[in-house]
């Protein structure tokens, strides 16, 4: 299959010669959940499950276990691996890791590839290193504490002796493996790959349009699929006429797929899938079908109805959630500000649409695909095709953006369910219209605010409430509330330094398939919270950063006990992870002092702030715009301090902050998705605008240099953007914007 | 030289009803080479480009023009591929981005860093090669207005900005 190793330099068929044929090499693997990299390095297998491994000719290969998707893992990962390695960076070959449980999670979403693999990564390279030393050391016969390893060698200086990695590879992966308690690790002083602006591994193939993604793969004797599925969530073919169809050129059959039964979660969603020999055919062929629909529960679904009721429903009690302090009964008009927020349904729309390839034989089935989760690929494949999960081979390919979609494997469930029936590879093609009206949506929300003002217009009480359909019910039926999960982004976890703080949580129903998408529940929570502690700021006319202060309190670290609710944290222990005001004061102090040198608001002009943690780290950000008379919105400036503890590549750190911050303002700014009849009102970038380059800001990213352990980087930029935006606005007009999006009232 | 494809092959086998074909022979010239294809001409260039050709530097985002991830030059002016019929492109020259050879531009790229995904990036070179055609030190606004077509979801507007900025000012 030429067409995917293009990307990858080297196919994994490569890597087995390179033990096999050509012989030698230094291979190491890991486990899945206890992490016993003795045990699969003497295990035959474990070559097919490679972090390193150097062959003969001196280059490193290292894997890659976490899906590209824009965010620079497929650099970062390898940085921290060649770091503790002390391997050379130009002999460095990047492989793309196959879906294997011995990994452990590759879900790579959540923003924790680097959190979840820093010390691991490390481990891994030290563990090679150690080998090496340990291969070199027996080969001249002296102690090996008397060798060390630098620049691609291992060095023995009393005797003046050396030797490359690649003639000590082969005896170094007859080493004993050593215990992870006895590595040693170099010293942060003197890191050369963590923390430098490497350029990202597959730029030369991006720029050639050699870089394979998952829409590009092209196997012998290929059928090309496109998939008109049901319009309304639950609802399945009525009646299907595909004789215009069946003559379109190209069109080779027309095929129903079974609805999704019960809760949706990955399955397919069924519908009538058009096959053909190019995917123009497909798609023409899909044109010419006529197919009627049942009506499903979800067939009366309006949002715009129920975005009402949801704002009704955030104005009465719900279920608590989080109290801290006394609940207060009386909120006398004059000392209480209040306010209801809502964000619309929202959808990824990554440039290259949910796309997969499977090729179904009797023994199993082959997988290529643009996947963040290629385990769960592995698992939903499994148990639609009844076969085992080793059976599944899953290729990651590049993903053309994935923002959360694509790790939802119901594309690939897709692909194998038409292989299997066709006995051929088939490629399912997403259209933008499959992608915007088929998806996983970001939910529908609407949060109220209530503060309470002491006499010297102080607050001295916080209530606040959400609302919006739950994730859960993607997986589950009958789900009525959020999960405590969902409340952890962004909602219960601002650590307010108020004496009374009460967050409660009301029922909202699912009409669709709720997903995440890049931030989650933070995007309507970050918007809500920024939004109410501006207007705070303004009825006590103090700055929003000061405000943000004030609320605040003094540094500490928060750890929510005895407040009715256990903390997620992201996954992380609050030890290694804290809830830290100091960070916090730290984003807000850097942007204030960025933007004391950054233009001043001039007329119809003004400054708004946001500052969100999420993903265990911090992000505050500064936006400057206008309003002109006749309502025309233009977003100048945008200045975002990012907190993510120890950076492992600047550069991209900087890059996926400026994609945040476009990607908020897409968000802020134009996105909407809108149901009527149960059916996605819209389809492509007409009614989906994505923000373009005339919308784009002037962008000032600072990181906060710090040895804190590394944490989220991809989604935390993403909730502050809103509410700075919205403040701004605000600054500029007096006109408070409380409904996302902007251009209900604003031309953008 | 001469390359012949066709979808035909699959077809027969298939055994459809291919009395509604219209296939006809098309020629192209894509990159400075000749290729004979028999095909629909009311097909796309994207497709004929990307399913036949096996030519997939040139990406599919929206179909309708909207996105221009699909960009190519035709008789070096910027389309969308996806908008451009076979029957159209016949007997022009096509550029695709593995024929694009502007060095210099791809240099700026790689100096700024501007890919994430980079699955949009062939089309923003494409929009980009053709600006810097026709204006070398293009303006603030000519850039705008040139790559304003192009949607970037990752983001990377500001440094395909500073890359082009930066172009303008390098010496050939
Ligand atoms: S695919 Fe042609 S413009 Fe989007
Ligand atoms: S780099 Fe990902 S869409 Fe532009």
């Amino acid at each position: 299959m030429s067409t995917f190793t293009a990307v990858e330099n080297i196919s994994r068929r490569d890597v087995l010669k390179l033990f096999g044929a050509v012989g030698g090499g230094l291979a190491l693997g890991a486990s899945g959940l206890t992490w016993s990299p003795m045990a699969l390095a003497q295990d035959k297998e474990a070559r097919l499950n490679l972090f390193i491994a150097i062959g003969e000719d001196d280059k490193v290969y290292l894997t890659c276990h976490r899906s590209e998707m824009g965010q620079g893992i497929r650099t970062g990962i390898l940085q921290v691996l060649a770091e503790e390695l002390e391997a050379d960076w130009d002999k460095i070959v990047p492989i793309q890791g196959l879906a294997d449980k011995r990994y452990a999670s590759q879900n790579t979403d959540g923003s924790r590839s680097i959190r979840e693999n820093y010390d691991r990564m490390r481990q891994m390279g030290a563990m090679a290193r150690a080998m090496l030393e340990q291969a070199a050391a027996a080969r001249w016969k002296v102690p090996v504490s008397e060798v060390h390893t630098a620049h691609h060698k291992v060095l023995h200086v009393k005797s003046g002796r050396s030797a490359k990695f690649g003639e000590l590879a082969l005896a170094a992966s007859e080493q004993v493996v050593p215990a992870v308690e006895s590595l040693t690790f170099k010293d942060v002083k003197d890191f050369k790959q963590i923390g430098a602006s490497r350029q990202i591994v597959d730029m030369d193939a991006m720029l050639t349009g050699r870089a394979i993604y998952g829409y590009d793969i092209k196997l012998d004797g290929m059928f090309y699929a496109s998939i008109m599925r049901p319009p309304v969530l639950g609802s399945d073919v009525a009646t299907l006429d595909d004789t215009a169809a069946r003559n379109v050129a190209g069109v080779l059959d027309v095929y129903r797929l079974p609805a999704a039964k019960g809760a949706p979660a990955f399955q397919a969603l069924g519908g009538v899938a058009v096959i053909a020999t190019n995917t123009w055919s497909a798609l023409e062929g899909r044109k010419a079908l006529k197919v009627t629909w049942t009506a499903s529960d979800n067939s009366q679904h309006d949002s715009s109805l129920y975005l009402q009721e949801l704002v009704e429903r955030v104005q009465q009690s719900g279920n608590v959630v989080r109290q801290y302090g006394d609940e207060i009964k009386n909120w006398p008009e004059a000392n209480t500000l209040k306010a209801v927020y809502t964000v619309p349904y929202l959808i990824h729309s990554s440039i290259e649409p949910p796309v997969a390839t499977a090729h179904v034989t009797d023994k199993g089935c082959e997988i290529w695909a643009s996947t963040q989760t290629p385990q769960s690929t592995q698992q939903n494949v499994a148990a639609a095709l009844g076969m085992e999960e080793e059976a599944i081979k899953v290729n990651v390919t590049l993903l053309g953006g994935g923002f959360g979609r694509k790790s939802k494997p119901d594309f690939s469930v897709e692909a194998a369910l038409l292989s299997k029936q066709f006995k051929r590879p088939v490629k399912v093609s997403w259209s933008r219209e499959d992608e915007i009206q088929n998806g996983y949506y970001h939910a529908i929300s609407a949060q109220s605010y209530q503060a309470l003002f002491d006499a010297n217009n102080k607050p001295s009480a916080l209530l606040a409430r959400t609302g919006f359909p739950s994730i859960s019910s993607t997986f589950a039926e009958g789900v009525e509330y959020p999960s405590g999960g969902e409340l952890d982004l962004g909602f219960v976890d601002v650590p307010f330094a108020l004496p009374n703080l009460r967050y409660e949580a009301v029922k909202a129903q699912a009409h669709s398939r709720i997903g995440w998408m890049r931030s989650v529940c933070n995007i309507q929570h970050g918007f809500s919270v920024g939004s109410f502690v501006d207007e705070m700021a303004h009825r006590s006319q103090v700055s929003c950063p000061q405000m943000w202060r004030n609320l605040l309190g003094e540094a500490r670290r928060e750890t929510f006990t005895d407040q009715q609710f256990k903390y997620g944290n992201y996954g992380e222990e609050l030890n290694r992870h804290p809830v830290d005001v100091s960070r916090y004061l730290g984003v807000i102090d850097a942007v204030e002092k960025a933007q004391a040198k950054a233009p001043k608001a001039g007329k119809n002009q003004g400054w708004g702030f946001a500052v969100h943690r999420s993903f265990v780290s911090y992000v505050a950000v500064a936006m400057l715009v206008e309003v002109s008379e006749d309502k025309q919105l233009k977003v100048l400036n945008a200045i975002a301090a990012i907190d993510a503890g120890t950076i492992v590549n600047p550069d991209r750190v900087k890059a996926q902050t400026e994609g945040a911050i476009v990607f908020g303002l897409s968000l802020a700014l134009m996105g909407e998705i809108t149901y009527k009849e149960g059916k996605v009102q819209q389809s492509n970038f007409h009614d989906y605008p994505l923000l373009r380059m005339p919308q784009a800001p002037d962008i000032e990213i600072i990181i906060i240099e710090s040895d804190a352990p590394p944490a989220g980087v991809g989604e935390p930029g993403v909730p502050p953007v809103a509410p700075s935006l919205t403040n701004a606005i605000f600054a500029a007009t007096g006109q408070r914007i409380r409904d996302l999006p902007v251009n209900k009232l604003l031309r953008v | 030289m001469a390359e012949v494809l066709s979808t035909k092959a699959v077809v027969k086998e298939a055994n459809t009803a291919a009395s509604t074909q219209t296939l006809s022979t098309q020629t192209l010239i894509i990159n400075g080479k000749s290729f004979t294809l028999d095909a629909d001409p009311k097909m796309p260039i994207l497709w004929a480009l990307r399913d036949i050709l096996g030519l997939t530097g040139t990406k599919y985002g929206c179909g309708a023009g909207l996105c221009g991830a699909c960009t190519v030059h035709l008789d070096g002016q910027p389309v969308r591929a996806c908008l451009t019929s076979l029957g159209q492109a016949q007997g022009k020259q096509l550029t695709t981005i593995e024929g694009l050879d502007n060095q210099k531009l791809k240099d700026a790229w790689a100096e700024y860093n501007v890919p994430q995904c980079g699955y949009c990036q062939a089309g923003q070179l494409m929009s980009a090669a053709a600006l810097v055609a026709q204006h070398p030190k293009p303006s603030e606004a000519q850039i705008n207005s040139a790559m304003s077509g192009n949607i970037c979801r990752c983001g990377t507007y500001p440094r395909i900005k500073a890359a082009l900025q930066n172009y303008a000012k390098q010496e050939d």
